[in-house]
């Protein structure tokens, strides 16, 4: 990790993002802190998802300012803070006709991570018994599994999920708070955008309520 | 870059393998096309004919556009686009790697459709086989050309029939020098200055890529 420990992983000032001239983030001011789990809600059209990708660096600031992870949002290596964080859409974010361990090698071979740690992952996340099935063929909650196995084998430093207890059974939502919850005693920051409050009482975000891409409401 | 590349390449190539969508799909449209060509030179002209290279080229055109556009919905999903944009891959070695999968497959597809012109259009075996280096060579500088403008179109985002209006500019020359030289060795003729044409522009969209890719991306 390239950030100190007392220096926030995020910092927004005033963060505008136009697309095609229509601001979908309209002043946003907002700073995380490392390990921390912060639930961004909102009504859809927001600006949940731009938010997620403005942290990713895959929307560009249009005015204002932005740090994440110790990177420029304006004058920064965008490509190099994409490497640092880890990122979990709502849609399909693997290449269906790859099997889920084939996905997994590929991500790792591509950040020269050892592919020796796929089958630990597989059986972290409960997919060990679909290593070799074709993405296209699990289902959601698999899929969002797979998802969560990609970051855990990336290790990111700022785990972006984007709606990720859509489509989820109660079991899948518990194994998501619980495996969120490790990830962030372990010392990673969690943003995640969702429509409904956690409900597991063991975590405790900051909620960020988002309304016509402003933070209207902000409850730790 | 080149790491990259092998990797991209490996996983188009997997794709391919396991969806079979060339297979399947692309190579019955390119067998149907050679035989309305066939059908259409008539048994009379069967043989003698100077149309057998050009059209070969024009059905591998039709075929690599579809295997351009194939190649690049690959990636277009957007969740598997952002996912794959967070691995912060050099663009330059995705460039190569996409280009060298379709060179690849091109490559195949092309071989069986020459295999196909000798029994449908009647092209000479022996020139054909002559002809072969000459095809792999111009193939190749199409894959180039089609990864790049298969981005430039909208990386499988795009309406399909912006790439044939977009890339036909470059692709013209190509098709045209691999044609001459296709035809000078079949019927006689210099074809040195085709190679050179097809060399050139090969080397020339490899490194237009390598330079380009990543503004084509984040574009």
């Amino acid at each position: 990790m390239s950030t100190s420990s007392s220096s926030p992983v995020v910092a927004l000032r005033d963060a505008v993002v136009l697309v095609s001239g229509f601001p979908l983030l309209s002043g946003v001011n907002l700073e995380l802190e490392p390990g921390s789990l912060s639930v961004v809600t909102g009504a859809n059209g927001a600006g949940k998802t731009s938010l997620l990708r403005l942290l990713g660096g895959l929307l560009a600031l249009s005015s204002g300012s932005g740090m994440v992870s110790a990177i420029d949002l304006r004058t920064g290596d965008l490509r190099e803070l994409r490497r640092r964080v880890g990122w979990l859409g709502h849609e399909g974010s693997f290449y269906d006709d790859l099997s889920t361990q084939e996905n997994l090698v590929f991500a790792a071979k591509a950040l020269e991570r050892p592919i020796t740690e796929i089958p630990s992952v597989l059986e972290r996340v409960g997919l060990a018994r679909r290593a070799s099935t074709p993405t296209r063929q699990l289902s959601a909650g698999q899929r969002r599994r797979l998802g969560l196995a990609w970051l855990l084998l990336r290790r990111p430093e700022l785990w972006l999920l984007d709606e990720p207890y859509a489509s989820l059974d109660d079991e899948g939502r518990m194994f998501f708070d619980q495996l969120i919850g490790d990830v962030v005693e372990a010392g990673a920051t969690v943003v995640l955008s969702a429509h409904d409050p956690l409900r597991s009482s063991a975590l405790r975000p900051r909620t960020l309520t988002l309304a016509g891409g402003l933070v209207v409401e902000d409850r730790s | 870059m080149i790491r990259i590349a092998l990797l991209v390449a490996a996983k188009d190539l997997r794709i391919e393998r396991r969806s079979r969508v060339l297979l399947w799909q692309v190579l019955p449209f390119g067998v149907m096309a050679l035989v309305l060509a066939g059908l259409a030179l008539g048994p009379q002209h069967a043989g003698h004919s100077s149309a057998g290279p050009g059209l070969f080229y024009l059905v591998m055109l039709l075929v690599a556009l579809l295997m351009i556009n194939r190649s690049q919905s690959i990636e277009s999903s957007p969740g598997t686009k952002a996912s794959v944009a967070t691995l912060g891959l050099d663009p330059a070695g995705v460039f190569l790697g996409k280009a060298l999968a379709l060179m690849v497959e091109l490559w195949l597809m092309g071989i069986v459709l020459l295999g196909g012109s000798v029994l449908l259009l009647h092209t000479a075996l022996r020139g054909t086989l002559s002809a072969l280096p000459s095809v792999l060579v111009t193939l190749a500088a199409l894959a180039a050309a089609g990864a790049l403008y298969g981005a430039l179109s909208g990386g499988g985002q795009g309406p399909a029939t912006l790439l044939p209006v977009l890339s036909f500019p470059a692709f013209a020359p190509l098709l045209i020098a691999g044609e001459r030289s296709f035809s000078a060795t079949l019927h006689g003729g210099t074809i040195w200055q085709w190679w050179v044409i097809s060399l050139v522009a090969l080397a020339a969209y490899v490194g237009v890529g390598i330079l380009l890719y990543g503004v084509l991306e984040e574009s």
